[in-house]
């Protein structure tokens, strides 16, 4: 999957890139609107009579952020926003068919249009992004400032008192501003990847030296393995403070990824995996709610009318969807408690199927693929690990909660990217693919560049 | 950084592959357990999203069963107008504890999704209609059915009534009863606490006991005895031996006559007498001359040791033949020890001796009829009862059938059964009392009116009712009898008659 520019001028090959995105922008759509009109068709036998605006609002965003994106990141890649414009799309149905759902249910729901004005904005941070941050490298320039800031913004929820810091279902993740929950967390993921790869580009070199051999493994300096303990134990800071397993998982695995792909050394993965097992083992001695976690995903049966009774109704919606599922609107996804956010992927489940699902699973899959392939092509070692990190992490979050919710491995709470439920995660996302966009489109100018210069 | 780079890409490849293997297990080898567990309730929602049929009277008017629209998640709620009259007709459709009786038996129809309909189905989904289920008909008649209500009160046990030349059922009660609508109701928790408190309740009120109960049957088995008697050669002119005591064989054990003491008199007695006052010594004796094996033969022309397959919940009636050694043999002759029966199946035997010797199906679903245009979708006709192992349906000949039938009319007429009596019309019975812990089980069997029977009927009343200790078939059981079989006799079901009491969906 090289860049083929065929003969062709790298003005055309950037413009037949370009193209390429309208026309999966234009499929995505149709296949959005096709979900919709099913979607309503199966609550009642006329048309639903707001897909007219909802499809013009999407169009008019499609068309806004390939406009913006076109002109101002040229020859990026062109499978990046169609996917996450696909998934983000089909979330905002799904969210739909769950208020549709929730009014027989005697708890009634209005959340897609807040998850559609919440579209709005993360495509207008898209563009924004786009527009302010003409090169990516000048993050690199602001490191401290970032990963100070990323952490304060992580502390507030704690620090605040309440009303504004929060605690919802038991993670102090939440700060509300007026009328806004905000979940910060979703934010200093991004600037903590930021900061991880300007670190380690600075720093790869020191960090890959091998002094001394233990075994197979050749390990580096002592003083090497600082960032390890440090990022640990930011890691168990949010495990203890916030009581968020899925967030400090994921703090950590992003790290541990990077200093991998950083450095080459399997050593760090061998030692950081250590830690990991011995935090995990210690969090499981001191807290009963992780104790909880494990059994409901050892055997949710055990435990139905308590921890496992969520599990336990995602194993039924993704039973009773079988291959073919019940069909868009025919399901139950309310069983679910709070299916919405975490388990959104387990109401395709049961509606859409195993089609649906291996369906969504193969549109994170090409984008993470996308992603990485960003990485590889960037030439310097800061804009390949910027990439690597934001697919890395976007890899890591849709596994952990997939997977946690079809009971592959135990549940921890996170969004599913794009499709849950949630503004945060929603722009995080959005400024996620920008910045992936951004990488892409400069190491596609610097390879033309280059090929011109040759 | 490459090699790095490409080894992380890959194992992120391999972590969607397992969640991709995964999914396959869950969606495709799990997903029929996981889509039928029993606290899955996907399924049992969907089937409410259907309008469910009726369940309706043999009168073709009484619903006993209908649906009311909601707004809840369950889109229909299951009324029973007659909630406890009819439960063990209809049974239950219940969220949580699923079907049982009719609403199990012919839930296909009544959800609509019989093969029978799938043509409708099919154009209906086509012109986006609706689907809904098929009425179900039953033969039970509200008159009688109320009449055995009435009849027999407060007291423990169950009737049976059924046509002799159809075996359709005219009413089946069961008492004590519960409340289906407690059982359908939507709210999980009410249903939980009403559903425990039933099934640990000591009288049972969830079991049928027209036909999923066993008992002793006491003297009215003696129909049997004397059926083997007839086919063994003697006629109701025999006469035998009336002991006062009966020493069985190989054991020091007596049996004696209610009462004590021989039977009118003294020796000998004739058949028909010996029926007529019900002497246990002469038919103990009769069943050692007949011997085990043509009892038990008898016994399983009648249908008994063999499964009735009325799709409601039945046990089989028994008399096992192995062990039947000559002292059980002599008790089981009167209806003791090792025989076992239900009131269903008592009524199979009456049944019998009122059509000729030729035993009926019995069946409580007349038709199926379409919901919407009331036209017969399906129709379950009479149809004769071959015991599995038997060559055909007769359990007696015409002729010995005829020579029963008449020495039932004495029992009613000058014997323990005079309580049946219904003025104007010959009536045909059998009383029985069986011994039993405490008060002793009473029965009656009987067929109305003799020379062209329209009922058949056997009412059990367990530890003699009302009366205790002291009861008798004859006294407690054949006034039930005599209602229930007055009540079907003055119910013609070509008559329109008298509406019910008006039904708030009319």
């Amino acid at each position: 999957m090289s860049v083929d520019t065929r003969g062709a001028t790298p003005d055309a090959a950037i413009r037949r890139r370009a193209n390429t995105e309208l026309g999966l922008l234009v499929l995505a759509f149709l296949i959005i609107m096709l979900a919709y009109v099913l979607l309503g068709l199966s609550q009642s036998p006329a048309l639903p009579p707001d897909a007219l605006p909802y499809g013009g609002a999407l169009m008019a965003l499609g068309a806004a952020a390939h406009l913006v994106r076109r002109r101002l990141a040229p020859g990026a890649d062109p499978l990046l926003l169609p996917l996450a414009f696909l998934l983000n799309g089909l979330g905002l149905v799904m969210v739909r068919r769950i208020d549709f759902a929730s009014a027989t249910g005697g708890n009634p729901t209005n959340l897609a249009p807040a998850q559609t004005a919440w579209t709005v904005v993360a495509v207008g941070a898209f563009c924004a992004t786009l527009f302010l941050l003409r090169d990516h490298r000048v993050l690199d320039r602001y490191r401290y400032l970032i990963g100070a800031g990323s952490l304060v913004l992580l502390a507030l929820p704690t620090l605040l008192p309440e009303p504004i810091g929060r605690t919802i279902n038991g993670a102090t993740l939440w700060l509300n501003i007026g009328p806004l929950n905000i979940q910060p967390a979703e934010f200093t993921k991004l600037g903590l990847v930021v900061f991880f790869a300007s670190y380690l580009a600075d720093n790869r070199q020191v960090m890959s030296v091998a002094t001394s051999r233990v075994g197979p493994l050749r390990l580096p300096p002592a003083r090497a393995f600082g960032p390890v303990l440090v990022a640990w134990a930011l890691s168990l800071g949010v495990l203890v403070f916030q009581n968020d397993l899925g967030l400090s998982l994921l703090f950590f695995g992003v790290f541990v990824v990077l200093l991998y792909i950083a450095t080459n050394r399997v050593a760090y993965v061998a030692i950081a995996g250590a830690l990991f097992a011995g935090g995990a083992g210690i969090a499981f001695t001191l807290f009963s709610h992780v104790q909880r976690r494990i059994g409901a995903w050892l055997d949710p049966w055990a435990v139905y009318e308590a921890e496992g009774f969520q599990i336990a109704q995602s194993l039924f919606a993704l039973g009773t969807g079988g291959i073919t599922g019940v069909g868009l609107g025919q399901g139950h996804p309310t069983f679910i408690p709070f299916v919405q956010t975490d388990f959104i992927f387990s109401a395709f489940g049961e509606e859409l199927g195993l089609l649906g699902t291996t369906g969504l699973l193969l549109c994170y899959l090409v984008f993470v693929g996308r992603g990485f392939t960003i990485a590889l092509r960037s030439r310097d070692d800061f804009s390949t690990l910027l990439a690597a990190g934001f697919t890395g992490i976007f890899a890591l979050q849709t596994f952990v909660i997939i997977g946690g919710v079809t009971r592959l491995i135990p549940l921890s709470g996170l969004t599913l990217p794009f499709m849950s439920y949630g503004g945060s995660s929603l722009l995080a996302n959005y400024i996620l693919v920008a910045l992936l966009l951004r990488a892409s489109s400069t190491a596609a100018l610097e390879q033309s560049r280059a090929e011109a210069a040759a | 950084m490459i090699g790095s780079l490409r080894r992380v890409a890959v194992t992120v490849f391999v972590l969607f592959a397992a969640l991709f293997v995964n999914l396959n297990y869950l969606q495709v080898i799990r997903a029929a357990d996981l889509a039928e567990d029993n606290r899955n309730t996907r399924g049992l929602i969907a089937e409410y999203d259907v309008r469910r049929g009726s369940i309706i009277a043999g009168d073709g008017r009484t619903e006993l069963a209908r649906v009311e629209d909601t707004d809840g998640t369950l889109r229909f709620q299951r009324v029973y107008d007659h909630g406890e009259l009819y439960a063990h007709v209809t049974g239950h459709h219940s969220f949580i504890f699923g079907r049982s009786q009719v609403e199990q038996a012919y839930n296909e129809f009544l959800t609509g999704s019989g093969a029978e309909v799938f043509g409708r189905n099919l154009t209906d989904l086509l012109a986006g209609r609706e689907t809904v289920g098929e009425d179900v008909v039953t033969t039970v008649r509200p008159s009688v059915q109320t009449a055995a209500r009435d009849a027999l009160g407060a007291q423990r046990g169950a009737v049976v009534a059924l046509h002799p030349q159809t075996g359709a059922i005219l009413a089946m009660w069961s008492n004590p009863t519960y409340d289906p609508n407690l059982m359908a109701a939507h709210e999980p928790a009410a249903v939980r606490e009403y559903a425990e408190a039933l099934q640990a309740a000591e009288d049972e009120p969830l079991r049928n006991r027209a036909m999923a109960a066993r008992y002793n049957p006491g003297s009215t088995f003696k129909i049997v005895t004397a059926a083997a008697a007839l086919a063994a050669g003697s006629t109701a002119d025999s006469t035998f031996p009336n002991p006062a005591e009966l020493t069985l064989p190989q054991t020091t054990a007596t049996i004696g006559n209610f009462g004590g003491g021989p039977c009118r008199g003294g020796n000998p007695i004739s058949l028909r007498q010996a029926l007529i006052v019900s002497c246990n010594t002469t038919f103990a004796q009769l069943g050692l001359d007949v011997g085990a094996e043509a009892l038990v033969a008898q016994a399983e022309r009648f249908g008994l040791n063999t499964d009735l397959e009325l799709e409601l919940s039945t046990v089989p009636s028994v008399l096992p033949a192995e062990n039947l050694d000559p002292p059980a043999t002599a008790q089981s002759a009167i209806g003791q020890r090792d025989v076992q029966v239900t009131p269903l199946q008592m009524a199979m035997i009456a049944g019998a001796v009122g059509n000729g010797g030729m035993l009926m199906t019995p069946r409580i679903v007349e038709r199926v009829e379409d919901f919407a245009t009331g036209e017969t979708v399906q129709e379950f006709p009479p149809s004769a009862f071959v015991p599995p192992g038997q060559p055909d349906a007769r359990a007696v000949s015409a002729e010995h059938a005829a020579a029963l039938r008449d020495m039932m009319v004495g029992v009613v007429s000058s014997g323990t059964g005079t309580a049946a009596a219904i003025p104007g019309v010959a009536v045909a019975g059998k009383t029985g009392t069986a011994e039993a812990e405490g008060a002793p089980t009473v029965w009656f069997v009987g067929l109305a009116p003799a020379e062209d029977p329209q009922v058949a009927v056997a009412v059990v009343v367990e530890e003699g009712g009302t009366v205790g200790i002291g009861a008798t078939g004859g006294g407690v059981a054949a006034p039930i009898a005599q209602a229930v079989m007055e009540a079907a006799l003055g119910d013609d079901p070509t008559d329109p008659g008298t509406p019910e009491p008006s039904e708030p969906e009319g």
